[in-house]
C-alpha cells in the first residue's frame, strides 16, 4: 500500500508543479468574478446565473484537469523510460495502475476543494447563505464521477497511441454520456432495428455519468438529495471504477513497453 | 540590389498606413454587422438571434427552477410559461398534468436517475422572479426586436418585483428599438395605469397602440389580435374607472368582435349601460 501512496504522491507534486490547474482556475475566478460583477436592472440580489457560470467552469476544468493530467502519466513514464526503474523497485504492474488512478483522483480532489471553496465563498457574499451540506455532496458526487473517469481515461491510455487521442476521446465519451445519458433509450426507441437494440443495449451498459451532476439542485436552491441515493451511486461508481482499472490492469500487465 | 530589412518594413508600414486611409470608409459599407450600434450584432451578426432564443428559453428554465423538457421529451414546450403568465393566464390542472413531461420511469435507471434530477413542478415566487432576469436582458441585448423579452422582462419588474421605473425604462428601450410596436405600449400602458394610476398617460399611450395596431396588414392584425383585446378591454376599463361609460361601452363593443369570449363582456357592457342610466338624470334637477 506504501508503493501505492508513493507514487500517488508522485502523480499530485505533478499537479501542482504544472500550470494546467493555476490557468483553469484563475479561468474560471476571472470569468466568474467577471460575471458577478455585471449589474441586472440594479439589483443585488440576483445569484443564481453566476452560480450557473460558475459551477459550469468548475465541471469544465475538473474534467479537463482530471483528463489531461491521467492521460499522459502512462505514455509518459514510457516515453522518459522512466517506467523500468519504476517497474524495477520492486513496483508491480497493478500497483503502478492503483498508483497513478489514486494519484489522479486525489489530485482531482484537491483542485474540486479549491474550486467549491472560491465557488462558496463567491455566491456566499451575493447571498449569505452557505448551505455547506448541499455543496458538500454536489462536490461528492462530482468527485465520484471523477473516479469513473479517471479510471476509463487510464484505460485509454493503454490502448490508444499518445495522450492527446486519449484526452480527446474520452472527453468526447464522457460530455456524450453527460449530455445524453439519460435521453439515450427515448432516442433508442424512435431508431430502426438494429441501431433500437444496440442504443438500448448502450444505455444499461455504460457508467451513467449524468447521475452525478447535482449543478441544478445548488443553483435552485432544491437542498439536498437523499443520502441513501448518494450512498447508493457512490457504490455504483465504486463498481464502475473497479471494472475500468481492472481492465487497465489486464491491458497493461500484457503491454510491451519496450515498443 | 541589397535592401536592408528597415528599409523594408518602414516601406510596408507606410503602404498599410496608406491602404488602411483609402479602405476604412468603404470598408465600413462592406458587412451590415460594422453598422450595428451593438457588440453582440457586431460580433455575431444574425447568429445572435439564435442565441437570444436560447436565452429567453433559459428565463422559463429559470422560471421552473430547472424543471424543463428537452428536445428529447415527448411534451416540447407550445408556448412559454413566462408569456402566458405575463398575459395573465393561471394555470389550469389540465395544464400541470401536460408539464408532466417526465411521466412513469422508463425502467430502474431512469427511476433511479430520477434522484439527482429535480422532478417538482414550481414556479419561482417571493421576489425570486428576479432570477430570470439576467437571460432576458441577455435576450434582449441580442435580439433588441423580440418583443416578448421586454414585455415579459416588464411584467415581472412591475407585478413581481414592485420596480415600475425599471420596468418603464427597459420598455422604453423596447419602444426605441421597435417604434411601432403596440405590445410594448400596452405594457407601458399597464406601467401608467397599475402601479402610477395615472390614467391620462395609460389612456394616450394605449390609444397610440391602436392606431399602431391599425397600421399593420390585415394578415398581421389576424394573427395579432390578442393585443388589439387587451388594449381595447383595458381601454372599457379604464374609461369605466374614469367614469366615462359612453367611451367605455364603445370599447368594449370593439372588443367583442376580436374577443374569444365575447360574451363574457356583454355582461360588463349591460352593467355598464346600467350606470350609464342611472348617471342621467330623466328631469332636470332643481338649481337651488
Amino acid at each position: 500500500m506504501s508503493k501505492i501512496f508513493a507514487l500517488a504522491g508522485v502523480v499530485i507534486r505533478e499537479l501542482y508543479r504544472r500550470k494546467d490547474f493555476y490557468v483553469l482556475f484563475v479561468l474560471t475566478a476571472l470569468l466568474t468574478l467577471a460575471a458577478g460583477a455585471v449589474n441586472f436592472f440594479h439589483d443585488d440580489k440576483i445569484v443564481r446565473y453566476v452560480k450557473d457560470i460558475c459551477l459550469l467552469l468548475i465541471w469544465v476544468s475538473a474534467l479537463v484537469i482530471a483528463i489531461v493530467t491521467t492521460a499522459r502519466q502512462i505514455p509518459a513514464e514510457r516515453e522518459a523510460r522512466t517506467i523500468f526503474p519504476l517497474l524495477a523497485k520492486p513496483v508491480s504492474r497493478a500497483q503502478v495502475i492503483a498508483g497513478k488512478f489514486l494519484g489522479c483522483w486525489l489530485a482531482s480532489g484537491v483542485a474540486l476543494v479549491v474550486f467549491y471553496f472560491f465557488f462558496a465563498v463567491i455566491t456566499g457574499s451575493k447571498e449569505h447563505l452557505w448551505p455547506w451540506a448541499v455543496y458538500l455532496e454536489a462536490g461528492w458526487m462530482q468527485w465520484a464521477m471523477l473516479a469513473i473517469v479517471i479510471a476509463m481515461v487510464l484505460l485509454g491510455s493503454i490502448y490508444f497511441a499518445a495522450p492527446s487521442s486519449t484526452s480527446t476521446i474520452s472527453l468526447i465519451v464522457v460530455v456524450g454520456i453527460l449530455l445524453l445519458g439519460t435521453h439515450l433509450k427515448v432516442i433508442a426507441l424512435q431508431q430502426p432495428e438494429p441501431l433500437q437494440s444496440i442504443l438500448t443495449a448502450a444505455y444499461f451498459f455504460m457508467p451513467h455519468l449524468e447521475w452525478y451532476d447535482l449543478r441544478d439542485f445548488v443553483v435552485y436552491d432544491m437542498g439536498r438529495v437523499p443520502v441513501r441515493a448518494v450512498a447508493l451511486a457512490t457504490v455504483y461508481a465504486a463498481v464502475w471504477t473497479w471494472i475500468f482499472l481492472l481492465l487497465a490492469w489486464l491491458g497493461f500487465r500484457r503491454k510491451n513497453l519496450t515498443t | 540590389m541589397k535592401v536592408s530589412p528597415l528599409s523594408t518594413l518602414a516601406v510596408l508600414l507606410a503602404v498599410a498606413f496608406t491602404l488602411a486611409t483609402s479602405l476604412a470608409l468603404p470598408a465600413e459599407n462592406w458587412s451590415g454587422r460594422a453598422k450595428s450600434d451593438n457588440l453582440f450584432g457586431m460580433l455575431f451578426g444574425d447568429g445572435r438571434k439564435l442565441f437570444a432564443n436560447h436565452f429567453f428559453t433559459m428565463a422559463d428554465v429559470y422560471f421552473h427552477s430547472g424543471y424543463y423538457p428537452s428536445v428529447f421529451d415527448q411534451n416540447a414546450v407550445a408556448e412559454k410559461e413566462i408569456i402566458s403568465t405575463s398575459h395573465g393566464k393561471k394555470e389550469s390542472e389540465e395544464d400541470e398534468k401536460n408539464e408532466d413531461f417526465l411521466g412513469r420511469a422508463k425502467d430502474w435507471i431512469d427511476a433511479f436517475g430520477r434522484n439527482f434530477r429535480i422532478t417538482r413542478h414550481t414556479h419561482l415566487e417571493g421576489h425570486n422572479e428576479r432570477e430570470i432576469l439576467p437571460w432576458l436582458r441577455l435576450a434582449a441585448d441580442l435580439d433588441p426586436q423580440k418583443i416578448e423579452t421586454y414585455t415579459v422582462g416588464a411584467f415581472f419588474l412591475r407585478e413581481h418585483l414592485d420596480r415600475p421605473d425599471q420596468a418603464e425604462a427597459f420598455l422604453r428601450e423596447g419602444l426605441r428599438n421597435n417604434p411601432d410596436s403596440a405590445e410594448i405600449l400596452f405594457e407601458i400602458g399597464r406601467v401608467y395605469r397599475e402601479s402610477y394610476h395615472d390614467l391620462d398617460r395609460a389612456r394616450n399611450v394605449w390609444q397610440l397602440g391602436i392606431k399602431k395596431f391599425l397600421a399593420r396588414p390585415t394578415d398581421q392584425q389576424r394573427e395579432d389580435k390578442l393585443v388589439l383585446e387587451e388594449l381595447t378591454v383595458n381601454l372599457g376599463r379604464l374609461e369605466d374607472e374614469a367614469g366615462n361609460y359612453g367611451p367605455a361601452i364603445d370599447w368594449f363593443e370593439r372588443a367583442q368582435k376580436v374577443s374569444p369570449t365575447p360574451y363574457a363582456l356583454q355582461d360588463q357592457i349591460d352593467t355598464l349601460r346600467k350606470k350609464l342610466n342611472a348617471a342621467v338624470p330623466l328631469t332636470p334637477s332643481k338649481l337651488y
